[in-house]
């Protein structure tokens, strides 16, 4: 039987070659979809197979990888690709935001703000903000080449005309460096401005739709919307149950059948550090206490 | 009170450990060897092998003992190591004219040079359950004869050779295959890609979008010209030595469907092609794919495209097992953060419909719109 062997960070580096080209080009057009030859990784399509190729790519022996999943370094899939990462490439992996080199995320952008020397991988799911609106490839790609977005701001119209209200609370499309309409993967909005100016490049790797885009460090992310109906990131207005923080985006946990709720923050390594630093949470938030949010 | 979540990977462990347990199943049963699924589970090998992209007897086996019988889990190990191989080239064009034949036969001419040769098949059999096969079951010898030296020319062949099937377009010279697995698929895409989009999609998939076809959605009126399978020398042009050498040999399934004929003002009408090519015997596979691989020629032939069967990014973009797979199955991964926010504006939106509600009714109304 052919005993298989494996290159450092699993893939063969004609690939991480072929991955690397295709990232380089997706720097040079913020926010353009970069397709690339995405292969068939050993975990299933739609669990980060985007994000993992595009570490393996850009990973060396002294990275220090974070991964993280709706914010927790404790999700299965998180722990999971860590693992993956940590036996391939045999690189140091933490849990701590500002020690991390490498970020491969899903869902959600670190509460800490990121430094130069970071790069942020998003998995991407359905990398085509417009998908939803077109669902052909060939009309989409059209649609980006002569910036014509129109589509979009009818539908964000219609949701304000059905709903009083944008409708869209994740995956809340971005215009990067005023040329291309994004998606920014399903990270809540509350996220979106993170995105803007950041000093971290940010990569995006969508491997079963074969597409990489990215965001150079410092570059203008604008997300869409009207003058007389700004965008609003969300975020549920109460203070983290354990560690009192006012500014992070919140979990809402189900803690019995009588509608008890409690909040706490998606950041799994911010509320801890919070925690280590001597703040302190009630443990129990009251339940349905929401207000507009602004 | 709440306690953070923590414990994932000892919770991954375990799930694991479980799994190798129930794989294992019942261990006063004795356990199944590779040689005894490649050899008594044939046909799920050869489906591994093709929807895998891999012709290893050996590794299928494998996949499908470590996949638990799981066929499309399978598919996806073998896939997943498949991707990590080195590319040494590409071999020469097998001819499946000049294959050693175990099963052969037409639907479009009662006799042809070579005979109707029905080898191995379900075809005909009674699907009764047969309980002496339950345990200890000896098979009677097969009938044997002389191998038969007379050529079996392919069915389109003879066909062509009278001008009343199109011709296969000849590959230009030094011309590359394309490889969608290694290069990023564009639309519309060439035969070559559909092709091997096809070879590598789903026989369910296929067999649906096949049989939509026959049902009116992309009607092409479709006869089986021939279904062979049998094996196949597989050639490799090495640059030192200068001359194709042999590799081995493959067996293939091959279907060539005869559709309806199309003609123009300049051409003479004639019958067009669907091709459906399979590793092992897979004729179920091999059919779908002719019947699907010619509908979605619609736009090349110049007809209306209006079915899903005749929709190239729907067909070619739905048809892949282990993409679909992983991605419908994702949904199970954790979405809180996503369904937070969905749940913050869905509170908000009834928050204002109940005050609006409240504004415009009776105070009795507006209780019972508060519940």
């Amino acid at each position: 039987m052919n005993a298989p062997a494996y290159n450092f960070a699993y893939l063969d580096e004609q690939t991480k070659r072929m991955i690397r080209r295709a990232i380089l080009k997706a720097i040079a057009i913020p926010g353009y979809q970069v397709p690339f030859a995405s292969r068939e990784m050993p975990m299933p399509y739609g669990w980060g197979t985007g994000g993992v190729q595009v570490t393996a790519a850009i990973l060396g022996p002294q990275d220090v990888l974070k991964v993280i999943d709706q914010g927790s370094d404790d999700t299965t899939n998180a722990i999971s690709i860590r693992k993956f990462f940590a036996k391939t490439a045999g690189v140091a992996t933490t849990t701590a935001t500002d020690e991390a080199t490498v970020i491969q995320t899903r869902h959600r952008i670190p509460e800490t703000a990121l430094h130069a020397s970071q790069v942020l991988v998003y998995q991407v799911p359905i990398p085509e903000p417009l998908r939803f609106l077109e669902p052909r490839e060939t009309e989409t790609r059209r649609m980006h080449a002569l910036a014509e977005y129109g589509l979009m701001h009818v539908k964000l119209y219609e949701d304000i005309a059905r709903f009083g209200h944008i409708a869209t609370a994740y995956a809340y499309p971005v215009k990067v460096n005023a040329r291309y309409v994004m998606d920014p993967s399903p990270t809540p909005k509350f996220d979106n401005p993170k995105m803007d100016n950041c000093p971290a490049l940010q990569l995006f790797g969508a491997g079963r739709e074969k597409r990489i885009y990215a965001i150079p460090p410092y570059t203008q992310v604008v997300s869409l919307d009207f003058e007389d109906h700004p965008f609003e990131p969300y975020r549920f207005n109460a203070p983290c149950a354990l560690c009192g923080a006012e500014n992070s985006y919140l979990d809402e946990i189900v803690t019995d059948d009588k509608g008890g709720r409690m909040f706490v923050c998606s950041d799994t390594d911010y509320c801890e550090g919070r925690q280590a630093a001597g703040h302190h949470g009630s443990l129990s938030a009251a339940p349905y206490k929401e207000k507009a949010h602004g | 009170m709440y306690v953070a979540v923590k414990g994932g990977e000892r919770a991954i462990e375990n799930a694991h450990r479980l799994l190798a347990h129930k794989r294992r199943g019942d261990q006063n049963v004795a356990e199944i060897s590779l040689d005894q699924i490649s050899e008594q589970l044939g046909l799920a090998v050869d489906r591994v092998m093709s929807e895998g992209s891999l012709y290893d007897r050996e590794l299928a086996a494998l996949a499908i003992k470590q996949a638990r019988g799981d066929l499309i889990e399978a598919i996806f190990l073998v896939r997943a190591f498949r991707a990590t191989l080195p590319r040494f080239g590409a071999s020469e064009p097998v001819d499946t004219g000049a294959m050693r034949v175990q099963r052969r036969v037409s639907a479009t001419f009662k006799d042809i040079p070579g005979g109707q040769i029905l080898g191995p098949t379900f075809d005909y059999t009674h699907r009764l359950l047969d309980p002496s096969l339950a345990e200890g079951f000896v098979p009677e010898t097969p009938a044997a004869a002389e191998a038969s030296t007379v050529p079996t020319p392919r069915v389109t062949d003879i066909l062509g050779r009278d001008g009343l099937i199109e011709s296969s377009p000849q590959a230009a010279d030094g011309a590359s295959v394309g490889d969608l697995t290694r290069e990023p698929l564009n639309f519309p895409a060439d035969r070559d890609l559909r092709l091997q989009n096809l070879a590598r999609g789903d026989e369910g998939f296929l067999l649906a979008m096949g049989y939509s076809t026959q049902r009116g959605y992309g009607r092409n009126h479709p006869f089986v010209g021939e279904i062979r399978f049998g094996e196949v020398e597989v050639e490799f042009v090495a640059e030192d030595v200068g001359f194709a050498v042999p590799l081995g040999a493959i067996e293939l399934t091959e279907c060539q469907m005869v559709n309806q004929f199309k003609g123009s003002a300049t051409e003479a009408p004639c019958f067009t092609r669907g091709y459906g090519l399979a590793f092992g015997q897979s004729e179920r596979k091999t059919m779908s794919m002719a019947l699907v691989d010619r509908a979605l020629r619609a736009r090349e032939l110049g007809e209306e495209a209006l079915a899903p069967a005749q929709d190239e990014e729907f067909v070619m973009s739905h048809s892949d097992n282990v993409q679909a797979t992983g991605f419908v199955e994702h949904l199970k991964l954790p979405h809180y953060v996503d369904f937070q926010s969905e749940l913050g504006l869905l509170r908000k939106l009834r928050q204002e419909f109940a005050e609006a509600f409240a504004d415009a009714n009776a105070p009795d109304a507006m209780k019972e719109a508060a519940e």
